[in-house]
This record gives C-alpha cells, structure tokens and sequence, in this order.
C-alpha cells in the first residue's frame, strides 16, 4: 500500500487544468497500490484553491499558504514534509511541475519519472510509460528508492472532474525555504488569452516560419483558429522569428498536446515540433511542399499556397460553424 | 568568470525517428548514427562562451570548463566543444549503464564543489531522456540558486551577479540571482541579444543561429592540445541509481497513410465526413 501526494499547479487563487491530470494519474495510483492519495495546495492563493479541491474524492487536501512570486526553492522544503507518510509525489510535468519536481525529489533522496504518459502495475509495484528520444521510443520505468517522484504528461492524462467528494481541508505548516538575498523574482508576466489553452483545447491551429511575420499570424492564421474555436500553437522556428510568444510553442521542449483535430500551416514537421503532436487524433497539414516531413504523420495534406488556402478555409469553417 | 558546462554525447537528435529497440526489447539501439552533442547542451555551451568573452575583440574573458560522463570516446564530443572554445576538459569514465539522472547530477556536484565556478549551465533536458532532471537536482545538491529555461542573461564585468528572464508554459520571469548558481537554457537562449556580460560592448549582436558556433580551423587545431583531465566515476561517490527500465518499444505508428487533397472544398468535405471532427 502506497500513498501519494499530489501537488496542485495554481494560478490566481485557483487550481490549473495541469492539477486536475496530475490527481487523475494519482487515482490510478492509488487503485494499483490500495493506498490513498492527498492533494497539496501550495503557493499564493492557497486557501482558496483548497476549497475547490474538496471534490476530487481525497483523502485530505492539504493547504500551505506561501504570498509572493512562485520559485521552487522557495516550495520545496514544505512539499518535501507534506510527503513524509507518502510513497509518491505527483505533479504534472508543466514548466512548473518540471522547474519544482526534481529540487523535491533531491531533498527526499528519491528518483524521478519525469512526463510520463502511462501507469501499470504488478502486484502494486508501480510502473511508468514515457517518451523519450523526441517521442520515437516508449520506455517503462520502475523507480528503486524508497520514496518516488512522478511528472505527468498533462495530454496523456484525461483530466479528473470534481465527483461530489467533499474532503478534509487541513492547514500544513509552511517549512521555511528561504532564499536569503541570493534570488529576488523582479516580475512574473503571465499572458492572457480568450482562446482556449493550448494543452486542452479539442483543436488546435499551430503556424510555422512560413507565415512571414507577426502580422501574417494575426490576419490571416488567427481568423481559422477562430473559426474553429481553436487554440493557437506555433512551430520552434516561428517563435524564434519573434511571430508569437513562447508559450505557443509545440513540440519535444514546447508544450506536448493531442488534440481531437491539429492543423499545421506552413509547418514542414521537424522531428522535435512532430514529438509535441503526433498524438493528436487528426491531423491536417497545409502546405505547399508534398515532399515536407509533416506528410509522416498527417491524416490529411492540403497540397496549396497558404496564403490562398487558410483564409478561404476560414469561410468554409465559419459558414459550417454558423449552421451548427 | 568560470562556468562549468556539462556536455553529454546523444544519437543524433535529427534522426531520432531511426532510433530501434533491441528483439528482447531491453535497450534503445542507435547503430548507424552519428553521436552529437546533445543540442541542449550545444546551446548552454554557447551561451557560457557569450558570457566569458569579448565577441567584438575576439577575446576570451573568463574560463568555461567542459565535463562529459560516459565511455572514452565521449571526449570526442567534448573536443568539439573544446574546439569551439572551451579552455579545458574533466572526463568522468563511466558506462552509459552506471548512469540515470540522479548520479549524473550527483557526480556533477562533487566537480562543482572541487572546480568552485561562477555558474554550472546545463542543458535542460537531454534529446534522448528527455528528462529534465539532472540539473534541478544539481542546484538542490549544491544548496546554489537555480534559473531554469534562461532565455536572456544580463552580467557586468564582474559575473558576479545576473539578471534573467526565463521561458513558463504560462509567460516569462525575471530574476536577479547571485552566483554560485545553475543556469539551463531555453531554445530563446541564442537569440543576438539574448547575453550580455559588460565585456563586449552592449549593442553588438550575434548572427542569429540556432545551434552553437562552429569550430574554426585553428579552433579544431587547438582543441588537440587542450588539456582533459580524466576522472573515474568510482572515485567521485556518485549517488546510488534509482530508476530500473524494464523493457522499450517503438510507439505505433499512426494509422492510415496520409491523403493528399488539392483543394479547400475536398479538404473540408473529408474533416465532415470521414474524420467527423468539424
């Protein structure tokens, strides 16, 4: 029997979506190992996400209340002590559960399984799925010391619905992980957007280089993804042009997503954007060049100038959309 | 200013799709292709060079130390970084089989401890683990601050103190860290502006790139004499392993070859009726 401790992503007083992937992995967990799994909410805003935790069917969800800017040292220590009595901690392997998992798991002697995408077990030994070499190989680990720490790949992970539990919500005292004067976090820009997040959108509309510009991206890639009520990614390459922000990025060091429907403008495929959405139940490839890599894992390939070919599939889409 | 810079070799990151995994599926098999330096490191490599030179002299400033855990000839990994820069080399001979993330970064530590620079920069990941451990446990080990996804560096002549902006799936961050810290970078890290060090002078720009320099002539020439001082993993208490892989496979491929359509209105029909996701 094997406990495990699940450590909530926040933002703004509320759990993200990122959470609710780590708590279902840590239900499947929990039902390999008979044991019983707890939810710690940590960071700013604490109090109030542990409220909205009640309902995942925890034993407990525990609540550390920590003000300022994220930093993981700053976190570390009292998640280490919130694992005391468990033999895994789970998080989801974002930029945060990546940036945090480790530092916990070096302070609990404990291996890492880092962005896994599949749980099985034999006779409640735990074992893990994961990607490695840009997604091309599957390898299953098992983690040999005493306490083990897993990240989650969110895409690969349904995620969990509040199911009418209700919880014990109890205060966990925050164990000091001060920087001294050594990290001062200046500023913490977090971008805003109406359109969907790209790990959880059904589809998703990704741009590459050869859209040209910033301003290409907005008028004539933009106007599809809305039309499909879509999230927008993009490809390495068009976010080191300066066309979009990072955390549009796809691929084996952008964000991993597997979507319903993913559709590629002007993105040739390479190994490393293919490892961020080759999971993806569909995928649409518009391009001008048949020859280009994407056609190894498209479903469909739009031979066609995108320039030509995306503002006109915009009317299409729209005039369906507006049927309903 | 010294870094220390930790440079794994990997199968080549551009073919990885070729990669196999042995009949009795207990290993990953690369034969036939070509080891590279894993890319990661190739650009945490660059930006220590960025940070312990004068670009627009040409001038070296600061030292940048390379280590590499793994058989002999990974030191021919390392020579490439020697001859793009680095001043010198620490070989830890091990079997890749001796190594997960944990020892790695256990190893790495004890180096640190013993090299004392101003920073350790990594790669955040390796392109075969692709774990993106080692690292973070580093920093944890050595009690040192951590900026992990640096995508801007910011130092004076003095390297003793840097501010950074590093790369969220959420947005960006800016931090003021002092030294003795750990750096990894994010695929931003070698933008022309990305570093600068009070030493080359603060308008200049790098050619946009999206690897490391490449190793001039003289570069290679020099890199033989380099010196590389070579060190047994038994000797550096490496910390225990603590991951067992129980088998690999290939993912399946996907189902279906792709169909090629010429038109919007073809492409459009086939997402309503065949695929039915519109």
């Amino acid at each position: 029997m094997t406990d495990i401790l699940v450590v909530a992503e926040l933002a703004g007083g509320t759990a993200r979506k990122t959470s609710f992937s780590a708590i279902a992995a840590a239900k499947q967990m929990a039902e390999a190992t008979g044991g019983a799994f707890d939810i710690l909410a940590i960071g700013e805003g604490a109090d109030a996400a542990a409220d909205a935790l009640k309902g995942f069917g925890a034993r407990k969800v525990l609540k550390a209340e920590i003000a300022g800017h994220y930093w993981a040292e700053k976190y570390a220590p009292t998640i280490a002590a919130a694992a005391e009595g468990a033999g895994v901690v789970v998080a989801c392997a974002s930029s945060y559960g990546k940036d945090l998992l480790p530092r916990v798991a070096a302070k609990l002697g404990a291996g890492v399984a880092s962005d896994i995408t599949g749980i099985s077990s034999e006779g409640g030994e735990l074992h893990y799925t994961r990607p490695m070499y840009a997604g091309n190989v599957l390898g299953t680990v098992k983690i040999t010391s005493d306490k083990q720490v897993v990240g989650v790949r969110q895409s690969a992970f349904e995620a969990s619905a509040p199911a009418g539990g209700d919880s014990a919500v109890e205060d966990f005292a925050v164990v000091d992980g001060d920087l001294g004067d050594r990290i001062e976090v200046l500023s913490t820009e977090v971008v805003q957007s109406e359109r969907p997040e790209l790990t959880e959108a059904e589809v998703v509309v990704s741009g590459g280089r050869s859209l040209k510009s910033a301003e290409n991206f907005e008028n004539v890639l933009e106007p599809l993804v809305d039309a499909f009520g879509a999230a927008m990614g993009a490809s390495r390459a068009a976010v080191d042009a300066g066309y979009v922000a990072n955390d549009l990025q796809v691929g084996q060091t952008g964000k991993v997503v597997a979507p319903k429907l993913y559709v590629a403008v002007g993105i040739s495929g390479a190994i490393q954007h293919l490892a961020g959405m080759k999971a993806s139940k569909c995928i649409v490839a518009i391009n001008k060049d048949k020859e280009a890599p994407i056609a190894q894992v498209a479903d469909y390939f739009l031979v066609a100038d995108l320039f030509d070919a995306v503002p006109e599939m915009t009317k299409a889409v729209s005039a369906i959309k507006a049927q309903g | 200013m010294k870094i220390l810079v930790p440079v794994k070799r990997v199968a080549d990151p551009d073919n990885a799709d070729k990669v196999k995994v042995s009949a009795d599926a207990s290993q990953v098999t690369s034969d036939g292709l070509e080891w590279k330096m894993n890319p990661f490191d190739e650009w945490s490599l660059e930006a220590a060079l960025r940070l312990t030179e004068n670009a627009a002299e040409k001038k070296r400033t600061g030292e940048v130390v390379l280590v590499s855990i793994g058989p002999d000839d990974a030191v021919q990994t390392m020579r490439q970084g020697l001859a793009m820069g680095a001043e010198r080399g620490i070989l830890v001979q091990s079997n890749d089989g001796d190594l997960d993330s944990g020892v790695v970064a256990s190893v790495l530590a004890k180096i640190a401890a013993d090299e004392t620079p101003d920073v350790v920069f990594l790669g955040k990941q390796s392109a075969d683990g692709d774990s993106n451990v080692a690292g973070t446990k580093l920093a944890e080990l050595l009690g040192w601050p951590l900026v992990n996804y640096a995508t801007k560096i910011v130092t004076d002549d003095e390297g003793k103190s840097f501010t950074v902006t590093r790369e969220l799936d959420t947005g960006v961050q800016t931090i003021k860290v002092t030294g003795p810290c750990v750096f990894t970078s994010s695929d931003r890290i070698l933008q022309p502006t990305s570093i600068k060090n009070g030493q080359t002078p603060d308008d200049f720009a790098y050619p946009a790139s999206e690897g490391g320099r490449y190793a001039s002539l003289k570069g290679i020439m020099a890199a033989k004499k380099k010196p590389v001082d070579t060190k047994a993993l038994s000797d550096l208490e490496p910390a225990d392993r603590t991951d067992e892989y129980l088998s690999f496979a290939l993912p399946e491929g996907r189902t279906g070859s792709v169909a090629f359509v010429e038109t919007v209105d073809e492409l459009v029909g086939k997402l309503q009726s065949e695929a039915k996701v519109l």
